[in-house]
């Protein structure tokens, strides 16, 4: 009887996700503490040295990075209508929006290499010519808390990239989204990211 | 917000057993929330309460992308427990940082 009991017990079903979508949460979480500890060393560097900081708009050029906001929000909606797209069985639809997705991840990228060059080459910052990595605790915690959410964006451009050349061949659908989604978590997590370090890199 | 409230916030796989969210409405408030955020740092009001807008303003956006692009409003609660496990972390780490300057 105990064992017919145990038998018919539904197998054991966790957190009730499958496994790609937690592992990439688990990811996440060791990426929030990354950023975390990031945004900590530049909270205690700023409150410490607040002379060495710029007023928002007098060194960084906040227009054009208003417009990579844009962008970066555009793409995230495209990325989620990617995957609607899929469960839709919309095979027009996927492709469209994940190289739409793909393009603006890649102007983002664009935008910022330009604004990186502007900086370096033309910035003015404390009387001397040029922002770079070396322009004191300003410039060092700019260029590696920009610099380091950059790289993740290269990383999901590849991968988008990837799912691209996948969806040409049909490859996703109703049965088969999780590769989507798991990518789309990603890389709205990559626009939330950047949603905070725009507001205290640029604005505040 | 308020048009999804209804969903089973214990639906199973994102996507699956609740209407489709409305992402582009989420992306309007996402857009008017950045041009609000633009608009406040050049305010000439005290730094305090452009700082303090504009920190609600960005938990705000990070909140309504991860709800609804990330599906956290329609995944279990076990996993969101998940997500919000380092939270508390950094909480701590900031405050403990904070302190430095009290």
């Amino acid at each position: 009887m105990a064992h017919a009991a145990a038998a018919a017990r539904a197998p054991e079903r966790g957190l009730d996700v499958y496994t790609q979508k937690v592992g990439m949460w688990v990811f996440l979480c060791s990426e929030v503490m990354f950023f975390a500890g990031l945004i900590g060393s530049y909270v205690i560097l700023r409150f410490g040295a607040s002379d060495s900081w710029g007023q928002p708009g007098e060194v960084l050029n906040v227009p054009v990075t208003a417009v990579n906001t844009f962008i970066l929000i555009c793409s995230s909606v495209t990325m989620v209508k990617a995957f609607a797209a899929a469960e839709a069985d919309d095979q027009k639809g996927i492709k469209l929006y994940l190289f739409l997705t793909f393009l603006m991840g890649a102007m983002f990228l664009g935008i910022q290499a330009y604004e990186y060059t502007e900086l370096i080459l033309h910035g003015e910052w404390q009387g001397s010519h040029g922002f770079t990595p070396q322009a004191g605790l300003y410039g060092a915690t700019f260029f590696t808390m920009t610099g380091f959410h950059g790289f993740h964006v290269f990383l999901g451009v590849v991968c988008l990239g990837w799912a691209f050349k996948r969806s040409l061949a049909g490859e996703w659908g109703p049965k088969n989204t999780h590769g989507l989604e798991v990518l789309g978590l990603y890389w709205h997590f990559v626009d939330l990211v950047w949603i905070i370090l725009f507001t205290i890199v640029y604005l505040i | 917000m308020s048009e999804a409230g209804s969903h089973s916030a214990e639906a199973g796989d994102a996507g699956h057993g609740h209407e489709a969210p409305k992402y582009m409405l989420i992306w309007v408030y996402l857009l008017v929330l950045t041009l609000a955020e633009v608009g406040v740092a050049f305010l000439g009001i005290p730094k305090w309460i452009i700082v303090t807008s504009l920190l609600i303003m960005a938990v705000w956006k990070a909140l309504l992308v991860a709800l609804y692009y990330m599906h956290l409003k329609w995944e279990p609660k076990r996993l969101r427990i998940l997500v919000v496990a380092p939270l508390p972390a950094v909480a701590i780490m900031i405050i403990v940082i904070m302190m430095e300057y009290v």
